[in-house]
């Protein structure tokens, strides 16, 4: 198996569904079923990634892109789907339906995550350093010396001062929050990282910083990247490949440069022309 | 013993039901069993779970010891003694080789306990995730993948804070290498008379509704890293002054007119026995 994460038919459905919104050729009231009213927030979505990619989800406020993310991280679980790392067990087992302990293994050690929000991803009363040793504790570390080198790597890697590092998250400013979190989901060298609108929230120039560090992290790791933002420019500016969201679904997928110079489907013209 | 009581107070089906609780705390080491909390004449936190256990498997023939962080005397463990004894009507003592049933709040005895010994310790907060998992449920769910990393956190953010681990109580460890558990808030002192025991130890928490057990001979490791392993609190040179023991647990007393300090040994029954015998040390098992 080539790709570092590939998905199949993936889906998060909020309520029971009924006949019509469970056959996939019916539209649906935006993501709602007309009939039963269940929310299908994410609806057979399969795509791959491949190692040292970085993919790009776009789309506008609810369309499932963080729902997705999150479902790949185990944060909420998949209604039905299969998705397989290639870091677990050669890509050959469904990650999907591994129990929860070799969940939280493949979360721990072959998936990294930042959040939007970074209280959902820092404990915001530890230590930034201990929030990076967390990573590497729940993998197995137990060596003080080594984890407290490691954290100190990687958080001054992301431009935190070693001075700070014994400080909490909450004395942060909200781009060194992100930072730590991303220190935190590079810990174990994951194969892929998932990314969350990290960039949301905060100012230009502090939007381009992190954008710098992400870059250099995939550089330096040549790890999978799959970043989801509604801000097109982070994408052009990141991503390889560039999937479109749209009512949890996806209605346009290729390369980045493709979709933003040619997009075929209605949403992404207007996503695009919005943008310029 | 007043007869207008069942025998220990409880009814049959209550103790019946705290007794199969007790069971499968004993069939899964560490783990801790819910279990349907009854009420006493003694109000929640002041030992209901140690005492439900302890009153759930005593039986006429038992001959009985209370301590509360190690003294025989102290108000709690005379109420609960009392209170044991007029619905039982077991036998009391104060000599921890004497007795069958250990009730025990915050110490485990000098003496080393046998086969043919129970000790029943009060357990104030069963979960040793609580202080770094708000919810219990979530908590629960790290008990049955066995995540407890946070556990680990916990102490790595201490050495990063103090350079060293800091719990002085309740220290927690994994339990024949499956569930980390609270021993309740005994001593750091204490924490390695739980390994390989020869005697059964039950824990009982009243308000939060648990209990969890240590069979016989069960491995209990304190929680540690590589470079910062677990210890004990070190006794250093100090003697006790009423039986001169040297390498037991210590109170610390202090003389507000001389300003002086002594040091007198934390289990009376043990104190009182080596200084009648008119020993000055007697070898526990964290004694060197």
């Amino acid at each position: 198996m080539n790709q570092a994460l590939t998905v199949n038919d993936l889906t998060v459905r909020y309520g029971n569904g009924c006949s019509y919104c469970r056959d996939i050729s019916n539209p649906l009231d935006k993501n709602r079923c007309p009939h039963c009213k269940s929310v299908w927030a994410v609806r057979n979505i399969s795509f791959e990634l491949y190692p040292s990619e970085i993919l790009g989800i776009v789309g506008e406020s609810g369309s499932g892109k963080t729902t997705l993310l999150r479902s790949l991280y185990f944060d909420i679980p998949a209604t039905s789907g299969a998705a397989y790392l290639s870091g677990y067990s050669d890509g050959l087992v469904d990650i999907m339906g591994v129990s929860s302990q070799q969940k939280r293994i493949i979360r721990n050690s072959l998936l990294g995550m930042v959040y939007q929000n970074p209280t959902q991803g820092l404990l915001m009363d530890y230590s930034s350093s201990g929030n990076v040793a967390q990573k590497l504790i729940a993998a197995g570390s137990r060596n003080v010396g080594s984890m407290q080198d490691r954290a100190n790597e990687l958080l001054e890697h992301m431009q935190i001062p070693l001075g700070r590092v014994k400080e909490p998250p909450k004395q942060f400013s909200g781009g060194m929050q992100q930072r730590v979190q991303i220190s935190k989901a590079i810990a174990n060298n994951p194969p892929v990282l998932l990314l969350d609108e990290v960039t949301t929230g905060l100012d230009l120039s502090v939007q381009a910083k992190v954008l710098d560090l992400i870059r250099s992290v995939q550089k330096k790791l040549n790890i999978a990247i799959i970043i989801v933002s509604h801000d097109l420019a982070v994408i052009r500016m990141l991503s390889d490949r560039t999937i479109v969201m749209l009512d949890g679904g996806i209605v346009e997928h290729g390369l980045t440069d493709q979709i933003m110079e040619d997009p075929q489907h209605w949403f992404t013209q207007t996503l695009v022309h919005s943008l310029i | 013993m007043d007869e207008s009581y069942n025998f220990a107070f409880l009814d049959e089906g209550s103790k019946r039901e705290i007794r199969r609780a007790i069971i499968k705390a004993i069939s899964l080491p560490g783990y801790q069993v819910p279990f349907g909390s009854r009420e006493l004449p003694i109000g929640r936190g002041w030992g209901t779970g140690g005492l439900q256990v302890t009153l759930s498997i005593i039986g006429p023939e038992d001959t009985l010891k209370v301590i509360d962080q190690g003294s025989d005397d102290s108000v709690n463990a005379i109420s609960i003694k009392k209170f044991i004894s007029l619905t039982t009507g077991v036998g009391i003592t104060e000599d921890s080789e004497e007795a069958t049933l250990i009730q025990s709040r915050h110490r485990i005895p000098e003496i080393p306990l046998t086969d043919s010994q129970v000790l029943v310790l009060q357990v104030p907060t069963p979960e040793p995730l609580r202080g770094v998992e708000r919810s219990l449920g979530a908590a629960r769910q790290l008990h049955a993948d066995k995540e407890y990393s946070s556990a680990w956190l916990m102490l790595y953010e201490q050495i990063m804070r103090y350079g060293r681990i800091t719990l002085g109580a309740d220290y927690p460890v994994l339990v024949d290498g499956r569930y980390v558990m609270a021993p309740s808030p005994i001593p750091r002192y204490d924490t390695l008379k739980l390994h390989n025991a020869e005697c059964l130890y039950l824990f009982g928490a009243g308000r939060e509704k648990m209990i969890y057990a240590v069979p016989p001979y069960t491995s209990v490791e304190p929680l540690d890293f590589e470079d910062y392993e677990f210890d004990i609190e070190d006794m250093g040179d100090r003697t006790c002054r009423l039986c001169g023991a040297t390498g037991v647990y210590f109170d610390e007393m202090f003389d507000p007119q001389t300003g002086e300090r002594h040091y007198q040994c934390s289990d009376t029954g043990f104190c009182s026995k080596n200084a009648q015998r008119g020993h000055t040390h007697e070898p526990g098992i964290n004694s060197k």
